[in-house]
């Protein structure tokens, strides 16, 4: 077959025919596709939510989670219930970390001690920040679990707290336990506590570890 | 050309990584471990042989001035058909190489094969191109994927080969990719020429 010439009404007809076909295969795989990402996604959230959340609810916790506004952020709680009674709840929240925002998913037991995490989406530096995967996990070496950040907001150790941080990774680390204590206050207010919302954010960090913070930011870039 | 020939063309000869140097964006930047490396491998190999084929196929049918974005649509439609396709029934691959796919839609492999091979050859040579030239690409992200992840963390496809304190952590960030990549390069020249 003889090459098709490159005139104008050859190449406008191609480039529509072109694009035509393309476009509706991929509205047809849109729409194929469309519902088994709607239920890998939710697999995966229940997932998390199963993994954080107090065992022995009968709940579908992330059916219908409340959504909790607190300082002009919005924070959305997946609450477990056993019987009709509540048992805790899994709080999802986000930070700005190193390489940009972080959102971890933060289950607590109806005291509000944390029950485990799961760390939803980050973009921290493969090797370092991304620890923070595990690195807060039980057994391990800055292990969270079973603290209560309605009795003191978590920190690092760096800065006068009692957590200790990612090896050469405080900045991520710092961004995490913001998010956690952040889904600590969202918590609180779900429940009708009264929460001091100051303690959710991170005054105390900020104050005088601007320089620590940008000698940390030439240990993690080298 | 015999088939084969093209195959082992894209694998050895003319390896996309080695020695033609394209699609440096996605080498440099999705090989902080050998399975990262070997899925966006993988997946490049697979939009590079359905691009090759449907571009090969209608070749004849675009004309000369319109071919490139004829072409592009082509590309950017397998690779958006993959990245539905990955998030629908491999979600967990999707959650590690999610980022990257949008990527191969501007990896000059792609478009460098289609202008220079599928659009002179017919449809059974230009699969077999893709072919050898996405294995090729794929053995290359391996190869610079297992020996960054080895001399950053210490470990090859998550295998623990030695205690991750004796890592070099450069290996894993940007620089270490190029100077990987460097000595890699050499090597393979220093292996042709012998």
């Amino acid at each position: 077959m003889k090459k098709l010439e490159s005139s104008f009404k050859n190449m406008v007809i191609v480039l529509t025919v072109v694009t035509v076909i393309a476009g509706a295969l991929l509205g047809y795989v849109n729409q194929v596709t469309a519902e088994p990402i709607a239920e890998a996604n939710a697999k995966a959230l229940s997932d998390a939510i199963a993994v954080v959340m107090p065992e022995g609810y009968d709940n579908n916790p992330a059916e219908a989670p409340d959504t909790i506004k607190l300082n002009g952020v919005s924070y959305k709680v997946y609450k477990a219930t056993k019987g009709s009674e509540f048992i805790g709840a899994a709080v999802e929240s986000s930070a700005n970390g190193f390489g940009g925002s972080l959102t971890v998913l933060v289950g607590f037991d109806k005291d509000g001690n944390i029950k485990d995490y799961s760390l939803l989406s980050h973009a921290e530096t493969p090797g370092l920040g991304s620890k923070a995967t595990d690195w807060f996990k039980a057994g391990n070496k800055g292990n969270i679990t079973g603290m209560n950040p309605g009795k003191g907001e978590l920190i690092v150790s760096k800065d006068g707290g009692q957590i200790d941080a990612i090896t050469a990774s405080t900045i991520t680390s710092r961004a995490f336990l913001n998010a956690v204590n952040n889904a600590y206050a969202a918590y609180a207010a779900q429940n009708g506590q009264q929460v001091d919302t100051q303690t959710g954010a991170t005054p105390k960090v900020e104050a005088g570890t601007e320089n620590a913070e940008e000698a940390e930011t030439n240990v993690e870039q080298n | 050309m015999n088939n084969f020939k093209v195959l082992m063309n894209g694998i050895v000869k003319e390896n996309p990584t080695f020695v033609l140097l394209l699609g440096m964006c996605p080498t440099l930047g999705t090989t902080s471990s050998a399975i990262n490396g070997m899925g966006m491998g993988l997946a490049t190999m697979f939009v590079l042989i359905c691009s090759n084929v449907v571009i090969s196929s209608i070749k004849n049918l675009i004309p000369d001035m319109v071919r490139i974005p004829s072409f592009v649509v082509v590309i950017a439609s397998f690779v958006t058909l993959l990245q539905m396709l990955m998030q629908a029934y491999v979600p967990a691959l999707y959650a590690t190489l999610g980022l990257f796919i949008p990527l191969i839609v501007v990896n000059c492999i792609l478009l460098g094969r289609a202008e220079a091979f599928a659009a002179k050859n017919g449809p059974v040579s230009s699969f077999f191109d893709g072919l050898g030239m996405g294995l090729g690409f794929t053995m290359a992200l391996t190869l610079l994927g297992a020996v960054r992840e080895l001399l950053g963390t210490g470990k090859i496809f998550n295998v623990s080969v030695f205690p991750e304190d004796f890592g070099m952590l450069i290996f894993v960030l940007a620089p270490g990719a190029f100077l990987a990549l460097g000595y890699l390069i050499a090597i393979v020249n220093r292996l042709k020429k012998a």
